[in-house]
């Protein structure tokens, strides 16, 4: 079963996205949304873990939850696709299923 | 008789994620409304708060990154942002909003209403309020 991890808090104030990581198998899709998108900053200390992880999973962040929180989306971490919220229900109906970090 | 004090609002979590960031500048209008000596820091995730080009249209949310700008006009003029909350998010004070408030006693001069401290000129900072608001 491949799944959607979704992580919509913040890494520098929790640890879902750490424990997503962690526990996620190659092949699975991880989006990141609301507070979560400030991980995808190339320039913040959660660049180096989603680069990696690129590697092995689809990886992609909501533009939309970027544009707001002023992460410009050249700031991106490579690898990183930025999809819109049509991509993201399209990503929800690709993976098997999809799993919310709270 | 009115009682003036030294207000500080900590300011510790990211924009639209959540209500607090809103919600203290809501506050900090009101304390300023009642002639209060506000201060405001912006540490941890709050310094994602100040960061220009925020734009809103996409997430169906209200734009309030303007009203940062409008805060010198109630005398809101101490914003202080955490230098070790901006590095460890590979930010720098060029990627905030350049925030102004004039200075009546000095010909209106423009000044930069934020001040990047460091945690040790935080901790002196705090020690100097009354009361101490968290958001």
């Amino acid at each position: 079963m491949a799944i959607l991890h979704i992580v919509n808090k913040s890494p520098y104030e929790r640890d879902s996205l750490t424990s997503c990581l962690r526990d996620a198998k190659s092949g699975s899709g991880l989006i990141l949304i609301e507070d979560g998108v400030l991980a995808a900053d190339k320039r913040g200390k959660f660049a180096g873990a989603l680069g990696d992880a690129s590697k092995g999973m689809k990886v992609s962040v909501l533009g939309p939850d970027l544009d707001a929180r002023g992460i410009s989306r050249d700031n991106v971490v490579d690898g990183i696709q930025i999809v819109d919220y049509a991509g993201f229900v399209d990503l929800v109906a690709e993976f098997d299923c999809p799993q919310s970090w709270l | 008789m009115s009682t003036v004090k030294k207000f500080l609002f900590l300011n510790r979590k990211a924009p639209y994620g959540t209500i607090y960031a809103l919600e203290s500048l809501e506050v900090v209008l009101i304390s300023a409304a009642f002639e209060q000596d506000v201060s405001m820091a912006f540490v941890d995730d709050g310094v994602y708060q100040l960061l220009k080009g925020q734009k809103t249209d996409g997430i169906g949310m209200k734009n309030f990154s303007p009203t940062y700008s409008a805060l010198g006009d109630y005398d809101v003029t101490k914003l202080y942002v955490e230098k070790e909350s901006l590095e460890e998010r590979g930010l720098t004070v060029d990627d905030l909003m350049d925030l102004k408030w004039e200075d009546e006693d000095d010909d209106w001069a423009e000044k930069d209403s934020i001040v990047v401290v460091s945690a040790a000129e935080l901790a002196d900072i705090m020690e100097q309020q009354e009361v101490i608001l968290s958001f």
